[in-house]
């Protein structure tokens, strides 16, 4: 359990951090997401106690970060943007040193540094120097140092950036994996990443919590769009009949396009996009054409993001919208959707 | 702090810095002992250790360049901050692991005494009450040394500037004899202090009222002291650079005095720059 209240952090005039509140729960992986700037190493680094906020409060399971910090640190692993590793060290001579930092003594000490150490897949490189590990050790190593000390809470700011992508697909399996034992926050600017092994999505802008939420419901967002996609071997003619037949159809549009088919998007005004879709698909049918492709068009997170972040300034304007999303926690999930949604259709 | 302390002792001796060290200091002591007890066949042995305390000006900055600046650069302060420990202690786990790698030599030395006490009379009381004295002023010029450190991420200007502040420090007895010991004088040289002070506080604090403010009222009472008895700042500068020399309160103990009060005063200035350096860390989480 992490709690974030009205959390702001100010650098002379310029505000990195605002106002920010959000309440974590036990469990799952979550995804810090936000261009870069935004605030989220800031935001993580207030979190585990490496820097001060201007105001506000941090409490992990009920201990304050700020107020007792040792007993607030115990419960929690934190793998920093750069690795903090000692490069004259060797992997196992430095996950010592972060092990007895931790309190762990004797045998319980090796037995934690075996286990890590497994489980990071670093027990082959254990004895060789860390600045001649490659850039995907070195990260493992700092994960490694995180999970020493059997940690509730493992914060990774960025464990991706930098990899190659065997690398990449490595650590995010490492992540999915920590996400059965431990609840596990991790920042990222790459959506896909985020969507691939999050159980929630926060989204940060500017300092501000634009959204938290489930990747699907985030995608749902975005399927207001209410379009419709379709490749069939008809003729534009031939489809605009077959649309006439149906109703709800707001807009068609075609792609031009060299091959023999055509690919037509068309908008609907329907709630049940699905129903259209039905209608649509009878419709060829019942003129013997046939249809290709026949797809709603989904919106991925990256569009999501966009039209969050860039709304973030509409948000601002509106003062009652944007505090509704801020104040957003878990339990608000249906909420959150609304609003944001509302966000969405105000720009 | 004992796993602080046990890490930066496997750091130094991994690398060359603890073994330079204790070369330097060995190297420079064996010249005196051979210069003073050998070939001019004196028996006191804190004469070398007098002698030897000019190396400090080289070797302490060398040592504890990288205790902090080097954390900085690398980044693994943060690993420091996220730990359970307090900055106090990881401060004090650093400055005892220094101390260890300044004992080592310092054993071999306290041999010396021993070996020359073969040949000849050889007092051995004031031989190692120097040789304490010795130990304990180095304790405090390192601490110097951790505190400059931690004021930067480059370790070439933590050492320069080590240099600079230890050479000004051996150097301002013999110095304290040419600064003008009139009151004028004095008041010229505190209004530099107080606005040098200003500015350290400006910079670590990042609050330029508390900064003027404090440099405005220190030089209003100097100047208001300055007219109202002028009698009681004559002689102060010289005054200032005498009792500020931790190198004169060492000769104290060479001439066969053992000083309790310097003692104190080695003691206070290890608690005043150790206490100084968990602010500079500290500082760094508040900026």
């Amino acid at each position: 359990m992490i709690t974030v209240e009205h959390l702001t952090k100010r650098y002379g005039d310029f505000t990195a951090v605002n106002d920010l509140s959000f309440e974590i729960g036990e469990g799952h992986v979550y995804g810090f997401l936000g261009p870069n700037g935004a605030g989220k190493s800031t935001t993580m680094n207030i979190m585990t106690g490496c820097l001060s906020a201007t105001e506000g409060r941090v409490s992990i399971y009920g201990y304050d970060i700020f107020e007792e910090p040792n007993k607030a640190k115990k419960l929690i692993g934190y793998l920093p943007e750069h690795p903090p590793l000692y490069m004259s060290e060797t992997p196992y001579e430095y996950l010592r040193f972060v092990g007895e930092a931790k309190g762990l003594r004797g045998t319980e000490l090796k037995n934690q540094i075996e286990q890590v150490m497994e489980r990071t897949k670093i027990t082959d490189v254990r004895n060789r120097c860390i600045s001649a590990l490659s850039k995907g050790y070195k990260q493992r190593v700092g994960i490694a140092q995180a999970l020493l000390g059997n940690p509730k809470v493992i914060i990774l700011d960025e464990p991706t950036v930098g990899l190659d992508p065997i690398q990449i697909i490595e650590i995010r399996d490492l992540i999915k994996e920590l996400g059965k034992t431990h609840t596990v926050i991790f920042s990222s600017h790459i959506l896909s990443e985020v969507q691939a092994i999050c159980d929630m999505i926060l989204i940060i802008s500017k300092g501000k919590l634009i959204a938290f939420d489930t990747p699907e419901n985030l995608e749902k967002m975005m399927l207001s769009s209410n379009e419709i996609i379709i490749t069939s071997d008809a003729d534009e003619k031939e489809i605009k009949e077959i649309l006439a037949g149906i109703n709800h159809i707001t807009d068609t549009d075609f792609e031009k396009k060299d091959t023999e088919y055509v690919r037509a998007h068309i908008k609907t005004d329907r709630e049940d996009i699905y129903e259209v879709s039905k209608a649509i698909f009878n419709g060829f049918a019942s003129k013997g054409k046939v249809l290709y492709e026949l797809a709603l068009k989904r919106a991925n997170l990256e569009e999501v993001f966009i039209e969050l972040t860039e709304s973030d300034t509409a948000a601002n304007n509106s003062a009652e919208n944007g505090n509704d999303l801020k104040t957003s926690k878990s339990e608000e999930n249906a909420n959150d959707v609304k609003s944001a949604e509302g966000e969405v259709t105000d720009k | 702090m004992i796993a602080v302390l046990k890490h930066e002792l496997r750091n130094y001796f991994h690398s060359l810095t603890a073994y330079v060290f204790g070369a330097f200091l060995l190297a420079f002591v064996g010249i005196g002992s051979m210069l003073y007890n050998i070939q001019a066949a004196v028996s006191n042995f804190e004469f070398v250790l007098s002698f030897g305390c000019l190396i400090f000006v080289v070797i302490v900055p060398i040592l504890t360049m990288r205790i902090i600046a080097e954390e900085k650069k690398l980044k693994t302060d943060q690993l420091l901050y996220s730990l359970p420990i307090t900055t106090a202690q990881v401060v004090v786990g650093k400055y005892l692991a220094l101390l260890v790698v300044y004992l080592i030599p310092l054993c071999i030395i306290s041999i010396y005494p021993l070996i020359f006490k073969q040949y000849g009379d050889v007092y051995l009381l004031t031989s190692y009450g120097s040789i304490l004295a010795f130990f304990i002023m180095g304790s405090a010029l390192i601490a110097v040394g951790v505190f400059i450190s931690s004021l930067t991420e480059n370790q070439g200007f933590a050492a320069g500037i080590g240099i600079a502040v230890i050479l000004l420090n051996y150097y301002s007895v013999r110095l304290s004899e040419y600064v003008s010991s009139k009151a004028m004088g004095a008041v010229i040289a505190l209004c530099v202090l107080i606005i040098a002070l200003g500015a350290v506080i400006n910079y670590l604090t990042k609050n330029q009222n508390l900064a003027y403010g404090i440099s405005l009222v220190l030089i209003a009472a100097t100047v208001i002291t300055y007219f109202v008895d002028e009698t009681k700042l004559e002689g102060l500068l010289p005054n200032i650079m005498r009792k500020l020399s931790l190198f004169e309160r060492f000769y104290a103990f060479v001439n066969g005095v053992f000083d309790m009060t310097a003692i104190v005063y080695f003691i206070s200035v290890i608690v005043f720059f150790l206490f100084l350096t968990v602010q500079s860390l500290e500082k760094r989480r508040y900026n």
